[in-house]
């Protein structure tokens, strides 16, 4: 078990290594970073005075020295245009978009659950062929298509949402929906497959065999079994939705990480959009870690795996 | 038949020992379920044309290789299938109604009441993340609506009697606290637990070591005479049919090609696959000592050839087998073979 | 197999449908609107009734032809430009197609290429293009896109190789299993026995086998692709203007869409939206035909 997560961690630590050379390497490779790192039309000695900061005339893995040194200091360097540290606008905007994936995940935990149990229960019937509309519906509407047409119904004809902005629990509703549209088509397949397997397990043919009422024997036996990989993909996808956020929260002017994102590439602000996407890719590592450590302690077979 | 007149009579009238007026507990009626694929294209005839008996208080042993349509027989008789699967056609006598003719509500009442069923593997029929207690109490809460503690206080004894140290700590643990001849036993006990006339043990010690294997038939044997279950044992094991059974059902894709009591079919077997499954079982008297395997696979039971399925590979088969499916033949007082090789040793006709 | 309670008694001979099937299989409806997309964007300049990139500010929102005030000169009406939506919308499949294709034969190329060879040499060479595979993996796809984006700045052949860069991975990883399978059996080791180079095994052995998994992929891919383009161009960071791309013209109709200028959204939204459909159901479909092991993808 130590050695699982030993391993475990060496990998995540690996990936984060590769992810900042990632990021590293392409900043400098297409060009000179102190373009990106200078506000838009500035001076040649503007552009000294970076090189001379950030060290850009010293020798590449010096460059890389300082910028780890940076990332674990928390300094993501400097927005232009808000002139505070990228990391405390990150964090100014996390909370709003916890918010946001909250609501978004109990939305599409809430349909796609029930959905995806109903579709594995009349399997090859209706309600399994509805679902499998929605779900394809789910993966392919992207989500800016949604959130307009959302807003076209509810706040242009209707007039019963606010089309943007943040606020009380209206403002929620339509970036909730179409954020977590897509993620209640992905809950849902997966509760189908994952309810499809256990109801063909041994323990739910004794259940049967038992004479349970098929109420029972979905409701006790085979729920509780069935939620266990859609809940630890829940996990995994509350961590994704912040950060492919970005459209819905341009959409409804949303204040959250992807709102800044976008803010980052419509004033050319680039440490604001290097600095989100690195918290982004630490954020993934860490969960990706966390839940195959949990995997492995309910289930002892995985352990031995590499 | 004549006991179809039966079934306008309600079982809860019927006093529950079948065993009065030799009518038999369980009886099976040309009976077949076929599994037919999604488009209906292909049919697979997994148990075709089984007529067999079952007395009260009898052990029956149903023999044959994987795919010969023991297990799917088992699961038909409690209508737990696949979605895959038809019953085509055929009767199931349980107690003077018809299995059959049930709605899934009323065989609700059947399953785990009046029959029960062991299944194969003891480390997967157990849920793994409910207590044992809950488990085994499940049937009696739902089959006589026993309150928690009443039904708890039953699923103590019932380990008990299967044997279980510690039931009162037992009760509390999960399935994987437990070792395979444990659980195995647990599910002995669920199948016990409402007392049910008749109890389908389907290949119940494959999963075991030799020696919980003979504790475990012992067990089942105590139990079945303290409870005067009939037991349908369904196994490949034929030394086990020995030991275990009064009467030998012997299946071969799909359809039973002997049957008879026990002792006298290993004395003299009628169909030349019971003899050379009889030839395999190594022998401490055989001087010899060979082993005779059966060539050759079972047919594709998608597509039986025509004439006897067992023909491809039956030493004794002659131009009539290739061209003609046998039918059942009675004889000897109790005995059926499909083989027409049993026309020229016994004396009765065609069923 | 799942197992019901529900048990149904029925004639024994089921009639087989088998000649009813064949017409039902191929997927006639994606096919259908992939190929009209397609000809579209072939035949955008006789298609097209107005240039896409050229209009008169005196016919700015112009509504569809059936609503009051549409005329038959702008059957879609008009923008804030007032450039013909259909035109724009006919020369936006181009944009659409040409991006969406590259980029998932670019992406192809790179992972199909890495997971050989992961796959195949193994050892250090497979632990590094794993290792770099689960990093890229860790970002969102839309956020690496974004960042890339950022960097290179937007042009169209930007954008595919971006979207070559940020996908490959799936490839890696879907081709790297195929190989490692591949790799015990017999006619690769009577290649190997044979003294064949291991590039010679690699390209005539091993690749033949994996393309088949690749197109599966791709075609799932494509959908992915286009919608992770028209959020680039959504945001900005997509093909500039004046290009007609699918994701731009939403993003423009977004101001109009308070007062009611549904066409400028609703009309480049389905035609994504159907582009994307018709990916995905051919793809599932290629999956399930051509490929049973991708069916847990």
């Amino acid at each position: 078990m130590k050695q699982f997560v030993a391993r475990r961690l060496g990998y995540s630590l690996l990936s984060l290594l590769l992810l900042s050379l990632t990021i590293f390497f392409f900043v400098r490779v297409t060009g000179d970073p102190a373009a990106l790192l200078v506000e838009p039309g500035a001076s040649e000695a503007d552009i000294a005075a970076i090189h001379q900061q950030f060290g850009l005339d010293r020798p590449l893995w010096v460059q890389y020295g300082l910028f780890m040194v940076n990332l674990f200091r928390g300094d993501f360097g400097q927005s232009f245009y808000y002139q505070t540290p990228v990391f405390n606008l990150y964090l100014d905007r996390l909370p709003n978009s916890l918010l946001l994936a909250a609501v978004a995940m109990a939305f599409s935990l809430l349909v796609g659950i029930p959905t995806g149990i109903l579709a594995a229960v009349r399997v090859g019937r209706f309600w399994d062929s509805a679902g499998k509309i929605f779900a394809l519906l789910g993966l392919s509407l992207p989500s800016f298509f949604v959130g307009l047409v959302l807003i076209l119904v509810f706040s242009v004809y209707l007039g019963w949402l606010p089309s943007s902005g943040f606020g009380g629990v209206w403002h929620i509703l339509m970036p909730a929906f179409a954020l977590g549209w897509y993620f209640a088509a992905s809950h849902m397949r997966l509760t189908r497959s994952s309810m499809l397997e256990v109801l063909g397990s041994e323990y739910i043919k004794l259940a049967r065999l038992k004479g349970l009422p098929q109420s029972l024997v979905i409701a006790k036996h085979a729920f509780k079994n069935a939620l266990i990989p859609v809940l630890t993909l829940a996990g995994i996808n509350l961590v994704l939705m912040i950060n492919v956020a970005v459209v819905v929260e341009t959409v409804f002017a949303w204040p959250g990480i992807g709102r800044l994102l976008y803010e980052g590439i419509s004033f050319r602000d680039f440490p604001v959009v290097q600095g989100v996407v690195i918290m982004g890719g630490t954020m993934i590592v860490v969960v990706n870690l966390l839940v195959d450590i949990a995997y492995a302690v309910i289930d002892p077979r995985i352990r031995v795996e590499t | 038949m004549s006991n179809s007149t039966l079934s306008s009579v309600s079982s809860d009238l019927r006093p529950r020992t079948a065993a009065m007026a030799g009518q038999p507990l369980l009886e099976i009626n040309n009976f077949s379920t076929h599994y037919v694929s999604a488009q209906g294209t292909r049919v697979v005839r997994a148990v075709d044309d089984v007529t067999l008996r079952v007395n009260a208080g009898e052990t029956v042993g149903i023999v044959g290789e994987s795919g010969s349509g023991k297990s799917t027989l088992a699961l038909s008789i409690l209508r737990v299938l696949p979605t895959a699967a038809r019953i085509v056609s055929g009767q199931l006598w349980f107690e003077g109604e018809d299995l059959v003719r049930k709605t899934d509500a009323e065989m609700q009442d059947v399953r785990g009441k009046r029959i029960a069923m062991i299944l194969q593997d003891p480390m997967a029929s157990l849920n793994p993340l409910f207590t044992i207690g809950n488990q085994v109490a499940e049937p009696i809460r739902v089959h006589e609506g026993a309150d928690r503690p009443t039904a708890w206080r039953r699923a103590r004894d019932l380990l008990k009697a299967v044997r279980i140290p510690s039931p009162e700590t037992r009760v509390q643990q999960f399935p994987h606290e437990m070792s395979g001849g444990m659980r195995q036993r647990i599910v002995g006990a669920i199948g016990i637990s409402c007392e049910p006339r008749l109890l389908i043990a389907d290949e119940p010690t494959t999963s075991l070591d030799l020696t919980i294997q003979a504790q475990y038939l012992n067990l089942l044997r105590e139990l079945q005479r303290a409870h005067g279950l009939a037991l349908i044992f369904i196994t490949h094991n034929l030394g086990i049919v020995a030991k275990m059974c009064d009467k030998l059902v012997v299946m071969y894709a799909g359809r039973v090609v002997e049957s008879g009591p026990v002792s006298r079919i290993f004395n003299a077997p009628a169909h030349p696959y019971t003899k050379a499954l009889l030839n395999a079982i190594p022998r401490m008297s055989d001087k010899r000592q060979r082993l005779t395997a059966i060539e050759g696979q079972p047919p594709d039971l998608a597509a039986l050839p025509r004439g006897c399925a067992f023909a491809a590979r039956c030493p004794e088969a002659f131009d009539r087998c290739r061209k003609e499916s046998p039918p059942e033949f009675n004889f000897d007082g109790g005995r059926t073979s499909r083989c027409w090789l049993s026309t020229a040793t016994t004396r009765s006709g065609a069923a | 197999m799942s197992i019901t309670t529900e048990t149904l008694v029925l004639p024994a001979s089921s009639p087989p449908r088998s000649s009813a099937r064949r017409s039902r299989d191929l997927p006639l409806i994606p096919i259908t609107i992939l190929v009209v997309i397609a000809l579209t964007a072939i035949f955008a300049n006789f298609l097209a009734p107005h240039n896409p990139e050229v209009g008169s500010l005196t016919a700015r929102f112009r509504p569809p032809v059936w609503q009051a005030g549409g005329s038959l000169d702008h059957i879609l009406g008009t923008d804030q430009l007032g450039r013909d939506v259909l035109s724009r919308l006919i020369f936006g499949a181009r944009v659409s197609l040409v991006v969406g294709f590259t980029a998932v034969i670019v992406a192809g190329v790179i992972g199909t290429t890495l997971g050989i060879l992961a796959g195949y040499i193994g050892g250090w060479v497979d632990q590094a293009i794993m290792r770099l595979t689960d990093a890229w993996l860790a970002l969102p796809g839309l956020t690496f896109a974004i960042f890339l984006a950022a960097i290179v700045g937007p042009s169209m052949w930007n954008i595919v190789i971006i979207l070559g860069a940020v996908y490959w991975t799936r490839y890696a990883r879907v081709v790297r299993g195929e190989v490692l399978s591949l790799k015990e059996r017999e006619f690769v080791r009577l290649a190997v026995v044979a003294g064949c180079s291991r590039m010679a095994i690699m390209w005539r052995h091993i690749l033949p086998n994996v393309v088949n998994s690749a197109i599966v992929l791709a075609t799932l891919m494509l959908g992915v692709v286009i919608v992770t383009e028209a959020s680039l161009s959504f945001l900005g960071v997509g093909v500039p203007p004046p290009q007609p791309a699918w994701g731009l013209m939403l993003s423009d109709g977004k101001q109009g869409l308070m007062v009611g200028y549904w066409w400028l959204t609703v009309m480049p939204g389905c035609c994504i939206m159907l582009m994307v459909l018709s990916a995905n159901l051919l793809g599932d479909w290629l999956r399930v035909k051509l490929d049973p092991q991708l069916r847990q993808l």
